[in-house]
């Protein structure tokens, strides 16, 4: 369909009630505008029709479809349906996941109208950005998730079968605490088919079994004392070489190094390794995920009613979900709860529209490649395809922007009295703001650098952790003792953790296992 | 390419085995608030299950998070006013937490408590939990059980509407197979040769001696038909029914309280109390329970709800009328071969001076034997509890009963003060059996 042969078509629906062929209807009008307006590039879409029920089970279980089973989603259930049963919450209209196919949930509350909205944003936008963004490109695998989910769940029910559920339990506990510290940040993990998978698992089974001496344990070891006091020194590099020392996931250490596992309690950290993996793309991309979903859905839904194929009607309502959406309050309003990454991520695409179309003369002195070019559908391609969220908003806030969310910078000094206004949305502060706020959304410095620093293996076995403290900002002591408690009963012997100031290399605090948790 | 795939069909509560791990988790926790909230909130709204929040200890989750206060921190917020670079603004609090703070910790750090509801279901099962029934074997023996009429395989004879078909025609088809009851296929088949042999104009002599026989084994099996019948009598099965005893399912209740002027609306209120908790524990064991209101001053009626509780009544004491009262409602409507009776008084201790003796004699000899179990609470004064503590002391009614509990083990009586003793009494009358004992011993 061209642009010339669209107006005065008839709406694709009226009313509010939505049937499956009013959806197929929309869901072609959609993709139309989707493929061949926008040029986005999806994975083919599964869309489910779900209950409100329903949709609780799948916020308990973190959105997806299969999970294992673990007290910690009974609990985050029982919350959720208690806010939304009182009424302090909705329902989120969809959940979209990033696999291939991309599957998303569609409540069967919605109005037909918001089928329509959620349809363009789930299964165009969100799809179009799992698709293409690189973060997720390297990181997750779409094609197998579903599967190794299956995989996951199925090998967990099979340990509690054999082991006992509070077993298990015990290693999920102490897994799901060191989650955040079970991803790799820097080195791409490597990819593996569900099938290699069981095949490997099996096969590491096997090689243990088989190597398995029971004798060799009570050969004496010889060597004098003096000797191994001297070898220590030389140990400890070699170890940490051997090692792989300092390692950032805690997780992927446990399992490969701790002295006290057994296979099957490694296979499980490994699956909740796994999941932290493919999850860590979609925390360090909020504002451009939601940014990129909420732009597809405004324009398609615009070209739609431009074209003639939605009731004012269905447009008004629209609309108001989706200025719902992207409400952002100021600081000083009740409801201001940061900066929602809806509005900011909308904003910004808006505004690369605006500057590629119609820029100012401060657009093309800020962003001299992209000024004026008009090919704003490319510009934004790219952006979805080749950043994150702190990349992003370092690369395309424009002042424009700043100047219209009157942002503003505050520097809080634990030691000061005053909280300091550093920079406003004026000449001088454009760039530290926007530099301070693309810093807000860098996950490196919004989640505790805690690393393996050293293991004496030969010796008392204590695993030593090392927080570095960046800005003096220390770990809360509650979740801190928390998580080391349960990263003990991983590694089987004591460990501790130092917090050591990035600058000055101080060592600031510490606490630990072998010490009271006080100390 | 794309799919819609409809899932409203598809099973609800995927995440129940979740919650049920959560609850078993919790478990200890959940049942502390429950056990604690139960002494202070009304007993009549017990039952609708109920919103609780426990302590996140044991349910926390830890990570390491960054402190939500301490060190440097700069942030950006939008909305601007007024500020200007430079601005110096007054932190809350004095130091601390910053302006930062507001927005700081989102992770749910720093929360105690965890708010969920439980259901019903879930709140009773706690609520209840280790309670069991006391003596429901001894009484059931010496009662004349009910019976029900129970499928007990089949039999030869019986009544046309208890025919099994399916039987029958199992038995007819084993029976025809073995005595070779020609089928009609073969008869047809028969019948057909002959027919056509018969429209031959000019038969060869072959061919009649063919005929011949040929009618020659059709008579022998148009005669074996006729003696092994489609349907022999020796065929036909009946379903079998017979009684089988069956425990019975019902419980009444029966509530005594004296109504006189000494009962006051706290006493009321206490027994009251005593009575839906025991309610709600029957209604929980029994398919179905009824509930009998019988007041007592001087003279006893059986009454409704309301006004068994809310009326105010004048009189003297005299606590046997109501177990004459008691024994006419179990003889007229209660009988105990369809009934387990459960008898539950309430007093202030008050009788009337000689009634007493009178009514030992009713309970061992009348009431006791029709009994599942009879339990008395003794309403005290808050100042008397001290005086009372021991067993022995008491009121006259009291003393009286001592004996009557010495005789029958499914007697029991208990002595409430405050609000908060109800739960604990309540939980001692119907403790484990093995619980109790280890209390006594």
């Amino acid at each position: 369909m061209t642009r010339q042969q669209k107006r005065a078509q008839e709406p694709l629906f009226e009313g509010s009630e939505w049937t499956f062929e009013k959806l197929h209807a929309t869901y072609a009008a959609i993709e139309d505008v989707a493929l061949n307006d926008l040029g986005l590039e999806v994975y083919t879409n599964q869309i489910e029709i779900i209950s409100s029920e329903q949709m609780l089970d799948a916020y308990s279980s973190i959105g997806m479809p299969l999970m294992y089973q673990h007290w910690s989603f009974g609990k985050h259930f029982l919350r959720e349906e208690n806010m939304y049963r009182k009424g302090f919450t909705g329902l989120a209209y969809e959940i979209v996941i990033n696999s291939n196919p991309c599957i998303s949930y569609n409540m069967e509350e919605n109005t037909m109208a918001l089928q329509a909205l959620v349809m363009a944003h789930a299964a165009f936008g969100h799809n179009h950005f799992f698709r293409n963004n690189y973060l997720f490109r390297q990181w997750t695998d779409a094609d197998g998730i579903l599967e190794y989910l299956q995989f996951a769940k199925s090998y967990i029910a099979k340990c509690e079968e054999r082991c006992g559920p509070a077993a298990v339990e015990e290693v999920l506990d102490a897994a799901h605490a060191l989650m955040d510290h079970g991803v790799f940040r820097y080195r791409r993990p490597s990819r593996l088919s569900k099938r290699e998978q069981v095949a490997r698992e099996k096969e590491r089974l096997r090689y243990e079994e088989r190597n398995f001496q029971d004798i060799w344990r009570t050969v004496p070891t010889n060597g004098t004392g003096g000797a191994v006091e001297e070898k220590k020194a030389d140990d400890d590099s070699e170890n940490a070489r051997k090692l792989n020392l300092p390692e950032e996931n805690l997780l992927y250490f446990i399992e490969k190094n701790s002295p006290a596992l057994e296979t099957w309690q490694r296979e499980i950290l490994r699956i909740v390794r796994n999941i932290a993996q493919y999850f860590y793309p979609q925390k360090q991309t909020k504002v451009m995920n939601e940014g990129c979903a909420t732009f597809v859905h405004h324009y398609i839904m615009n070209r739609l009613y431009d074209d003639g194929l939605l009731t004012e009607g269905a447009m008004l309502e629209i609309l108001h979900s989706h200025s719902n959406v992207v409400f952002q309050p100021g600081f000083d309003d009740p409801r201001y709860s940061g900066i929602n990454p809806y509005a900011l991520g909308f904003a910004m695409m808006g505004d690369i529209k605006r500057i590629c179309t119609e820029p100012t003369a401060e657009d093309r002195t800020w962003f001299p490649e992209i000024a004026g070019t008009g090919d704003w559908r490319g510009t934004l391609k790219n952006a979805w395809a080749n950043y994150r969220d702190e990349s992003f908003i370092q690369q395309y806030l424009s002042p424009h922007l700043i100047r219209k969310l009157r942002l503003f910078l505050c520097v809080d000094e634990a030691k000061q009295r005053h909280v300091e206004v550093a920079s406003i949305h004026d000449e001088r502060g454009y760039r530290e703001v926007r530099t301070a706020l693309a810093r807000n959304y860098d996950l490196a410095l919004i989640e505790p650098d805690v690393q393996v620093v050293a293991v004496d293996m030969g010796g008392d076995r204590c695993l030593h952790l090392q927080h570095t403290v960046h800005e003096g900002v220390h770990l809360s002591d509650k979740g801190r003792d928390g998580v080391i408690a349960h990263a003990r009963r991983l590694w089987g012997y004591d460990v501790d953790l130092i917090g050591v100031d990035k600058d000055t290399g101080e060592k600031l605090y510490e606490a630990g296992t072998a010490r009271p948790a006080a100390a | 390419m794309f799919h819609f795939i409809d899932r409203r069909q598809n099973p609800k509560d995927k995440s129940l085995g979740n919650r049920q791990r959560f609850m078993r988790r919790a478990r200890a926790r959940i049942k502390e608030v429950v056990e604690k909230s139960i002494k202070e909130r009304k007993l009549s709204d017990i039952a609708n299950g109920e919103e609780i929040s426990i302590p996140t200890k044991g349910i926390d989750e830890p990570r390491f998070r960054h402190a939500s206060s301490g060190g440097r921190r700069e942030r950006v917020f939008t909305g601007n006013k007024e500020f200007r670079p430079g601005d110096k603004i007054e932190k809350p609090d004095g130091g601390g937490k910053g302006k930062g703070g507001k927005s700081g910790s989102d992770s749910g750090e720093g929360e105690d408590e965890f708010r969920f509801a439980l259901t019903r279901e879930e709140f009773l099962d706690l609520f209840f939990d280790d309670l069991e029934l006391p003596d429901l074997v001894k009484t059931n023996l010496r009662e004349v059980i009910t019976y029900k009429m129970r499928r007990t395989g089949h039999t030869a004879t019986g009544t046309p509407t208890n025919l099994n078909v399916m039987r029958t025609m199992c038995k007819s088809l084993g029976r025809r197979l073995a005595l070779k009851r020609p089928g009609q296929g073969e008869i047809a088949a028969l019948e057909n040769e002959i027919a056509a042999l018969d429209a031959k104009a000019a038969p060869s002599v072959e061919e009649l001696s063919r005929l011949e026989a040929l009618r020659e084994s059709l008579k022998v099996l148009l005669r074996r038909r006729r003696w092994v019948p489609y349907i022999d009598p020796v065929d036909i099965r009946y379903n079998n029914y017979a009684p089988k005893p069956e425990p019975n399912t019902k419980a009444v209740m029966i509530c005594l309280m004296d109504v006189s002027g000494s009962m006051g609306e706290r006493e009321k209120d206490l027994a009251k109390r005593f009575f839906i908790l025991l309610h709600l524990f029957l209604n929980r064991r029994y398919k179905r329970t009824d509930v009998v209101f019988i007041r007592h001053t001087h003279e006893a009626q059986e009454v409704d709800e309301d006004t068994f509780f809310y009326s105010q009544e004048t009189g003297g004491t005299v606590v046997s009328t109501a177990l004459v009262e008691m024994l006419k409602v179990i003889h007229d409507r209660y009988p105990t071969s369809e009934w387990n009776i459960y008898g539950a008084q309430a007093s202030d201790g008050e009788n009337h001076a000689g009634d007493t003796d009178k009514c030992i004699a009713m309970l061992s000899q009348e009431i006791m034997p029709l009994c599942q179990y009879y339990a008395y609470v003794e309403i005290l004064d808050e100042r008397e509890t001290e005086i009372f503590r021991s067993m022995q002391n008491g009121a006259a009614l009291w003393q009286a009963y001592q004996k009557v509990a010495d005789a029958w083990s499914n007697f029991a009586m208990k002595r409430i003060a405050k609000p908060g003793d109800i739960y604990p009494v309540f939980r001692e009358l119907f403790a484990k059996q093995s619980e109790k004992a280890a209390v006594r011993s």
